[in-house]
């Protein structure tokens, strides 16, 4: 059988538990399910939003490809990535990913590298609003997050 | 050859618009080809292009490297180092 992943890219929050229901949903295989969820902080009270950019079309190709090459290197029962675009304030839900597997650490690892290529290859930009309403820089790409992503070649 | 080029983030802002069609030169094969061509096309995009080695280039939606031919592209998406997550 071959599993597929479950990508979505919105501007709609998610819910974490309907997520996990529904990649477990009839299941009597999976032993593990880890979940990863990114939220948007406030920088120490500096920050009022993130406007979060995407590239339509690719944003969903990328994470499909990402999501079937972790599926294949973890041999994992199920994989769901969701990401949000639009302005997201501090708080709330940037990105999702559940990986299921019937023991721990392929979901783990799974969830791990699904997070570490969403990052460096997924076409999203982040944008800053600060406290008074200006908006303030985009967010610069970070030299630790290719070091992340590289350690699994 | 004619090709929807399509921009984002900070390349978007700094050249004034998300997409464009534009007709390239026969000198115009590969990525970085493409970056230095644009460059020439005026000063927002030479301010959005400064630096060309730390732009990302896509063609037909997938990564490509500076070094490829985009000889039969439809889209090509030209953007910074992606920041999502």
């Amino acid at each position: 059988m071959s599993v597929v992943p479950t990508i979505r890219v919105q501007s709609r929050d998610f819910d974490l538990q309907e997520e996990i229901s529904a990649l477990t949903a009839g299941r009597r295989d999976i032993g593990a399910v880890v979940t990863f969820t990114g939220l948007c902080r406030d920088e120490q009270g500096a920050l009022s939003a993130l406007e979060l950019e995407h590239y339509p079309g690719m944003a969903e190709a990328e994470m499909q490809r990402i999501g079937r090459l972790a599926l294949e290197r973890f041999s994992l029962m199920g994989l769901t990535a969701i990401h949000r675009y639009g302005k997201i304030l501090p708080g709330e839900n940037i990105v999702l990913v559940i990986a299921a597997s019937p023991h721990r650490q392929a979901a783990f690892d799974g969830a791990n590298f699904v997070m570490d290529f969403l990052k460096t290859s997924a076409p999203f930009w982040k944008k800053e609003h600060a406290q008074d309403g200006t908006a303030r820089d985009w967010v610069a790409a970070k030299d630790a997050d290719d070091t992340a992503r590289d350690k699994w070649r | 050859m004619s090709v929807k080029l399509v921009y984002f983030a900070w390349v978007r802002e700094r050249i004034g618009k998300g997409e464009e069609e534009i007709e390239l030169p026969d000198s115009v094969v590969t990525a970085r080809d493409l970056l230095h061509h644009l460059k020439t096309l005026g000063e927002e995009y030479e301010n959005a292009l400064q630096y060309p080695e730390v732009i990302r280039v896509a063609v037909n939606q997938e990564h490509v490297e500076h070094s490829e031919k985009i000889a039969g592209a439809r889209e090509i998406g030209i953007f910074p180092p992606m920041t999502g997550g």
